[in-house]
């Protein structure tokens, strides 16, 4: 890694603004091509914005040897990892586990450890089903904090954004081009829906942008899942487990199919891509969290199949120490991405809103 | 692929030398029409494609919308073009052919993998008469790099022809060198599309004068016209001014090759341009730059040392594309000529009686305003706004060669002419013809043109002799 990122991302930057040959890929260009200086918080809103399709890497007549030296998704890459590591409260953690793969598999064996211990100290024999096993107060007891501890600290680290690059008070039409955009992955298309250039080198392929979409849309199955046996049981007091023609079963099952597909195709194709081409240093902690994600999934569809049978406690402790860990990962791991590509898309929704060409090109 | 010797004994149909656009174009057309086909290029795999890999568009006739094209682009107005910038000085039946046959290249392009975007933002003049390459030229080779590993097109990277070997009017093999590796290869027919001779420095200083040493070359290395020499010296016709090469002002810190589009500065028309003495010498105003870009590159290398200075203030800072380079910039104009490495006093005068001869007047930066400068010499006819806000910002110029004229004369089936009249079977397309068209001048685009309109004649013709 270059010591300093943000520098050597606008070093790049200003090339390429003199250059412009990128310019229909992604939304990265036309934002740098209404700006001829780039302060620091420039340099990180199109650091998220690059979704690291790799097409103006395959394109450019300048990467190494040339003495330009470009490799702009890897700047990037490398900017966009420190801008999370400072978003994140407290940094520590993100510097962490956006950069170690093991912290990332440590934190799943204590996620686990904690539900086995958990399910061996509060495992009442009550109840039906989980609740046998692990109790309603416990289980709130972990997931509670595990879910709204890191979703306040992902609002300190997207404040932080916000304020960095300057961001004007999000109206709802931002939003909306932000998810409209997120939901098709546009930017991973190469501007024309060719695709991106991940696994087949200067060749153009869908496949990661379709085995994104099977883990983030599975992923979001998965959680309209978990939310709807909240709802079942707080709200109608029913409990679990559920029938397979049940919201959760029916949100769930192919939820967890298709988010392990995805982590698992993501993971797979990430074997065939140069590594140079990312942030290296987040190579092992990236392929980690995609593991997690492939683990929740398939420990949580061996659940629902094996439930019932002797498996069923060890199955339970490995699928929800997963999701803990995951959970509570969330705003120090890859899995923050989302939610800053979410805000550099809303932000670059405002700039197109004020007017591309408010500033002489 | 195996080394040379390995691909020396296979049974090859056509080669083709060098490995850009019309390099490409050729073996295309050539294996699709079921040719076995071999690519050599100089080059390594990283910086294939020759100046075809710097390249941003290429001018297309147009009847009606065509992809991102707008409006229509006729063959007469696109010839009237032609004719304007290269003075007459162009054959004008294969300019009318090369003009007709670029209408129904672009839908080709895109069949073999080639994308358009429309036009970069801060190049909406030419959003009518040019199809820009999406990613640039390095993607449109790469696009058809990639059609040709699928028909099974052989390329053999770092491998530089260095004599074609010609018996009567027929050719019989090429000489291959690749690094250590020698090696002889035959087929019965060869395209050469090897580009001109703007990187042998020794050669271009011969024809130009020694000054041409201190010429930034804006494309690739491995053009050293190799190829074109021994066909020349082989009797080959020629065509083109031999002393003669298109050259513009470009950033005078720009690498010595390579250095491509970035290095361009637009600047020139909000600026004064004064010489390593301090004086200026030609009129910045002349005309809108598009029109004007191509002469200062000659203007530079007329000057001593073949260096200028671009002079502008604050006010004329956001009206051009940025540069990759920042300029050197100061408080006073003297402060800026001393970072320059020029005499700031006299540097302070030269832009003090500019600034007495200036007048007021509206000023419209993409028109000719004719806001001109009043007894001084040389004027500056347009654009003329005193240079008195600071900072002061100075670019260094240098004269940057696109390519060189000399060229081998072909027949309208890019056919080469030997010293007794067409040879058998070498075809050339390309850079390395290109003055068989375009005697003088530029036409933005045009160069790609040529190359896909005569890359598919000579593949088409190549195929045909050795079917
Ligand atoms: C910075 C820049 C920007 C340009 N922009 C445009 C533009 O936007 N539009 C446009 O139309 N034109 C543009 N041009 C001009 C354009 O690049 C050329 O007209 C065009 O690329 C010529 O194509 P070609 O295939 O003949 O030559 P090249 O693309 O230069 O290919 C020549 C090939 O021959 C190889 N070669 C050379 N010698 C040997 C040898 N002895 N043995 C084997 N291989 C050899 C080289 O490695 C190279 O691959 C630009 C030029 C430059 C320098
Ligand atoms: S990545 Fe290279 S080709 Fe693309 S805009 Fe930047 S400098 Fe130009
Ligand atoms: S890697 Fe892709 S998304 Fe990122 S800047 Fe380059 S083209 Fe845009």
């Amino acid at each position: 890694m270059r010591p300093d990122p943000i520098g050597e991302a606008r070093r790049q930057i200003e090339i390429c603004n003199a250059c412009r040959y990128c310019e229909g890929y992604c939304a990265v260009f036309p934002a740098i091509t209404v700006q001829k200086s780039f302060a620091d918080g420039d340099i990180v809103q199109l650091a998220n914005l690059c979704h690291n399709c790799r097409g103006c890497y395959y394109a450019c007549q300048y990467v190494p040897p040339h003495e330009f030296a470009l490799n702009l998704p890897a700047a990037l890459a490398e900017a966009r990892l420190e801008s999370w590591e400072r978003f994140a409260w407290p940094g520590g953690l993100a510097r962490l586990f956006q950069r170690s793969g093991g912290a990332v598999a440590l934190a799943l064996g204590l996620g686990v450890a904690l539900l086995f211990a958990a399910i061996r100290a509060f495992g009442t024999g009550e109840g039906e089903g989980f609740y046998a096993l692990l109790g309603h107060s416990a289980m709130v007891a972990i997931f509670l904090p595990a879910f709204l501890l890191p979703l306040l600290a992902l609002g300190v680290g997207l404040r932080r954004y916000w304020r960095e690059v300057g961001g004007a008070p999000l109206r709802l039409a931002d939003l909306r081009a932000a998810l409209k955009n997120a939901a098709s992955l546009r930017n991973l298309g190469g501007g024309q829906g060719q695709g991106c250039n991940f696994e087949a080198g200067d060749r153009f392929s869908d496949r990661r942008r379709r085995l994104h979409q099977a883990a983030l849309y599975g992923f979001l199955l998965c959680f309209a899942a978990t939310a709807s046996a909240t709802v079942m049981l707080y709200i109608f007091g029913l409990e679990a487990p559920y029938g397979f023609l049940t919201p959760p079963k029916l949100l769930g099952v192919p939820g967890g199919l298709l988010l392990a597909a995805g982590s698992g195709g993501l993971l797979w194709l990430k074997r065939k891509t140069p590594k140079e081409l990312g942030a290296p240093s987040a190579w092992s902690a990236e392929n980690a969290f995609s593991a997690l994600l492939f683990f929740v999934a398939v420990s949580g569809l061996a659940l629902y199949a094996l439930g019932g049978t002797v498996a069923e406690a060890a199955l339970l402790a490995l699928h929800l120490g997963g999701v803990a860990a995951l959970f509570l990962l969330t705003p120090y791991s890859k899995m923050a991405h989302g939610f800053y590509r979410l805000a550099a898309l809303a932000r670059d929704a405002q700039r197109v809103r004020a007017g591309a060409g408010d500033r002489p090109g | 692929m195996g080394g040379l010797r390995d691909l020396a004994r296979e049974d090859w149909d056509i080669l083709v030398v060098g490995g850009g656009n019309a390099a490409l174009c050729a073996a295309l057309t050539a294996a699709e029409a079921g040719a076995r086909v071999l690519i050599l290029e100089a080059a390594p795999k990283v910086y294939r494609g020759g100046n075809s890999r710097h390249t941003r568009n290429f001018r297309c006739m147009h009847s009606g919308p065509l992809s991102v094209l707008t409006d229509r682009y006729g063959e007469d107005e696109y010839y009237d073009d032609l004719i304007r910038v290269t003075g007459g000085e162009t054959d004008p039946n294969l300019a009318r052919m090369t003009i007709r046959a670029s209408e129904e290249c672009l839908p080709w392009m895109e069949a073999r993998g080639v994308r358009f975007q429309p036009s970069l933002s801060g190049t909406l003049s030419l959003s009518r008469t040019n199809a820009f390459f999406l990613g640039g030229g390095k993607a449109l080779v790469n696009a058809y790099y990639n059609s040709a590993e699928d028909l099974g097109v052989g390329v053999a990277y770092e491998a530089e022809v260095t004599h074609v070997a010609l018996s009567g009017d027929a050719f019989s093999h090429l000489s291959v060198r690749q690094g250590d590796e020698a090696a002889e290869i035959g087929a019965k027919a060869v395209v050469l599309a090897s580009g001109g001779f703007q990187s042998d420095i020794d050669w271009l200083a011969r024809a130009w004068g020694p000054a041409a040493r201190n010429f930034l070359i804006r494309g690739t290395p491995y053009n050293r016209g190799v190829v074109l020499r021994d066909m020349l010296d082989q009797g080959a016709r020629s065509v083109g001014d031999p002393t003669q090469c298109h050259a513009v002002a470009i950033d005078g810190r720009a690498p010595k090759f390579d250095g491509g589009i970035v290095t361009r500065l637009d600047c020139v028309p909000f600026s004064i341009v004064v010489n390593a003495e301090g004086d200026r010498f030609y009129d910045e105003g002349e005309d809108v730059w598009p029109k004007r870009y191509a002469i200062w590159g000659r203007l530079v290398a007329g000057q001593p040392g073949q260096v200028a200075y671009s002079i502008i203030d604050a006010k004329a800072m956001d009206l051009f594309m940025p540069s990759v380079f920042p300029p050197e910039r100061a408080e006073t104009v003297e402060a800026l000529g001393a970072k320059l490495g020029l005499a700031g006093a006299k540097l302070a005068a030269t832009v003090a009686a500019f600034n007495a001869a200036c007048r007021d007047g509206p000023f419209a930066p993409t028109e000719l305003d004719g806001r001109g400068t009043e007894g001084l010499s040389p004027p500056k006819t347009n654009w003329a706004r005193p240079i008195n806000t600071p900072p002061y910002y100075g670019y260094q110029l240098r004269p940057g060669v696109t390519f060189t004229y000399l060229g081998l004369q072909v027949s309208d089936a890019a056919r080469v002419q030997g010293a007794a009249g067409p040879l058998r079977n070498v075809w050339a397309a390309g850079e390395i013809m290109a003055g068989s068209i375009l005697g003088k001048g530029y036409l933005a685009g045009f160069g790609m043109t040529i190359g896909t309109v005569f890359g598919r004649i000579a593949g088409r013709e190549a195929a045909r002799h050795a079917a």
